[in-house]
């Protein structure tokens, strides 16, 4: 039925099969939605979150997806900026899904915001000494980026593409890919730092604290470097999945391979980073301050079991796994890796959003252990589904995978 | 560091071997400051039917207490079981945790007197400030507030009330400083330089116990001056270096002991 709107040379399930699948993701995203309007209507109080807790699943939730669409920014540098040709094959979907994440996380921070109204006065009374502020700047501004990278591929769609300006359009945005591209690093770079740099500069949270080069604490630069750590990966378990789903080669085993060669050298860099902050503040700062490492968990919620999970099993293992060539080519085991570092970062960006406002930095304080209710469940539901609406149609409609036809239809 | 300093610097000192736990300068603040009492319905709001009812007063977490008291055990069983009580406003740190991180400059530190401001029109209500306050002094307003009828009549009529979404915490009563200062220049006599008692704000001024001791803290002529440098006298968490304006004084060690961390021994 819309079989004229497929990209060239390619077979896509019937239409039906596309509508009926396109309703069960609606559902989710309809009970998000309905969470969302419930959230704007009568105010956060509806979630789970408390005085104790300002900070929750919503965040944590948004720097995941912003770390681990990461694989965006960092392909296209390496692709259009280090001319690596390979990554071509990989590079659209990286952009489709870091368009995903970034603008599913703008939309979940209008919702974590008290007075969604104003979220523009990031712009109108900024305090440049904020590390939110420059993630506010540079994160609006990269959506844009990503907006303007995606819109090429949307206009490559066959139907459109047959209109000479639009042609002419897609093509001139591709030449100056290259700008948009280097835009974009510069962007997020900055602020996957300054996320990063948003928990490590709070003086209060011992938890979070730490010193630094400059301006910058050390949680700047660490977070960069997960981030890339871990984003390329992510994209490799999106293309993955999607294989999985259609049943068709997307892209080959090389590039995907080259991607977890990549990640992985990253992630490497960072655990051994990682490891090293980790010793210095238990060993330095935090008895200059009074404690001790041992202070710094409680219960099951923030067990040390989690820390352990996050850089050992989450972080060395995958690590190793990703870097030895004979382990990275098998696909089972580069998946595994794949998975287990996504499942790192997100452990990562949790504890440094939840178990830092945990810990009662006052000795007469308590601890208090957080749970996130259905509202903050739903809407970041709504956001994944969001996702799969996105990836669906444009798998659907567009040229996403150069290598599709000739994987599958020789 | 970079410390801002001012001439003047509004200070408390609390007294914890005086103060009984009675909550007195909490009812004065909440009084004073327009906060609303907790309410689970909300009448104006026909789709509330449709999610969850508002939180009343028992969900301590969301309740807004700028003044809250804490109960200090010093961990012993009976006989020797002893408690004390903290009574904690806004500490209006000489370097706040929570101004730097305000990405709309919501609140800030930079009237003469030294009080961290929050400046409810303008905030977003990202929480970022309560993330990064460890004496837990600033909150956010889950709901719209709501006064039962006719206790609206009540209100403080020169302190605004929030509206929900935003956050707010202690300010020393600033609105009773701003009068004090009129009322200098109404008398003739300078505002810079205000007597013991003029400005007082609420909690110091209802304690029964007189716990609460408010002044200038560089003036020698107030009470809080000499206070502050008693041997019993202690900040919160001066180890973290936020340099509170408010201190606390006790001749109980444990007391004073609760006052920070020391389990890393002590090598301050
Ligand atoms: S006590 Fe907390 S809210 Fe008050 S000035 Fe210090 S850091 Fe800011
Ligand atoms: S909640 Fe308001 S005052 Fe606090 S950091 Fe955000 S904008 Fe600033």
């Amino acid at each position: 039925m819309d079989s004229k709107l497929f990209p060239e040379g390619v077979q896509r399930c019937s239409f039906g099969k596309f509508l009926i699948w396109s309703c069960f993701i609606l559902a989710f995203f309809l009970w998000g939605l309905y969470a969302a309007v419930l959230v704007l209507y009568n105010g956060i109080g509806t979630t789970g979150l408390d005085n104790y807790f300002g900070f929750g699943l919503w965040i944590t939730f948004d720097l995941a997806v912003i770390a681990l669409g990461a694989g965006a920014f960092f392909t296209g540098f390496l692709k259009y900026i280090l001319k690596i040709k390979q990554l071509e094959k990989i590079i659209n979907l990286t952009v489709i899904v870091g368009f995903i994440c970034y603008s599913g996380a703008m939309l979940v921070l209008t919702l974590d915001i008290g007075q969604p109204g104003r979220a523009w006065f990031g712009y109108w009374h900024p305090n440049v000494h904020s590390m939110l502020t420059e993630v506010i700047f540079c994160i609006t501004c990269y959506c844009t980026v990503l907006i303007i990278e995606y819109v090429p591929l949307i206009l490559e769609q066959k139907q459109l593409n047959k209109v000479p300006f639009i042609h002419a359009l897609a093509h001139n945005m591709h030449v100056n890919m290259a700008l948009f591209a280097g835009l974009g690093t510069f962007l997020s770079t900055f602020h996957q730092g300054s996320l990063g740099g948003m928990y490590g500069v709070l003086i209060g949270r011992p938890y979070a604290f730490r010193e630094g080069f400059f301006i910058w604490p050390w949680t700047f630069f660490l977070f960069v470097i997960s981030a890339v750590g871990s984003g390329p990966v992510f994209t490799v378990l999106v293309c993955t999945f999607m294989e999985k789903l259609t049943g068709k080669k997307l892209v080959e085993y090389k590039v995907k391979a080259l991607m977890g060669k990549i990640a992985g050298t990253m992630l490497t860099v960072y655990v051994f980073l990682k490891i090293l902050d980790t010793w210095a503040w238990a060993t330095g700062y935090l008895p200059s301050v009074g404690l001790t490492f041992d202070d710094m968990f409680y219960g099951v919620a923030y067990g040390k079991w989690m820390m352990f999970t996050e850089i050992v099993l989450c972080g060395v293992l995958p690590a190793i796994m990703l870097i030895v060539p004979s382990i990275r080519n098998k696909p089972a085991l580069l998946y595994t890796a794949a998975l287990l570092d996504c499942i790192g970062v997100t452990i990562n960006r949790y504890v440094f959003t939840v178990q830092t406002i945990a810990f009662p930095a006052m000795p007469f304080d308590k601890w208090y252990v957080y749970y996130p209710n259905w509202v903050e469940w739903a809407s970041s539901v709504m956001i994944v589904a969001y996702g799969f609406l996105v990836l669906s149609l444009s798998y659907r409609y567009l040229p996403v995978f150069p290598q599709e036809r000739h994987l599958n239809y020789k | 560091m970079h410390m801002k300093e001012f001439k003047i610097k509004w200070g408390m000192v609390i007294d914890i071997d005086k103060c009984t736990g009675c909550g007195a300068c909490m009812v004065a603040c909440q009084v004073e400051n327009n906060i609303a009492p907790m309410t689970k319905k909300d009448p104006y709001n026909y789709v509330q039917a449709l999610t969850k009812d508002r939180d009343d007063a028992d969900n301590k977490l969301r309740t807004l207490t700028w003044m809250n008291v804490y109960e200090l055990s010093n961990g012993k069983s009976f006989p020797e079981h002893e408690v004390a009580y903290l009574p904690r406003p806004c500490m209006q740190c000489g370097n706040p945790a929570c101004v730097p991180v305000c990405p709309v400059v919501a609140t800030d530190k930079n009237e003469e007197g030294g009080i961290v401001s929050q400046i409810y029109p303008r905030c977003i209500g990202c929480r970022y400030c309560m993330a990064a306050c460890p004496y837990h002094a600033r909150y956010f307003n889950w709901w719209d507030p709501l006064w039962p009828e006719g206790m609206d009549k009540q209100l403080s009529p020169a302190v605004s009330p929030r509206p929900r979404g935003v956050v707010e915490k202690c300010n020393f009563c600033h609105t009773r400083y701003a009068k004090a200062k009129d009322q200098a220049r109404e008398n003739g006599e300078d505002p810079m330089n205000l007597a013991e008692g003029a400005y007082v704000p609420a909690c110091a001024e209802i304690c029964p116990s007189g716990a609460i001791t408010f002044g200038d803290l560089n003036n020698p002529e107030h009470k809080v001056h000499e206070l502050a440098k008693s041997p019993h006298a202690f900040r919160l968490l001066e180890k973290l270096g936020l340099h509170p304006q408010v201190y606390y004084m006790s001749k109980r060690e444990w007391v004073r002991k609760q006052g920070d961390n020391y389990n890393a021994g002590d090598k301050h």
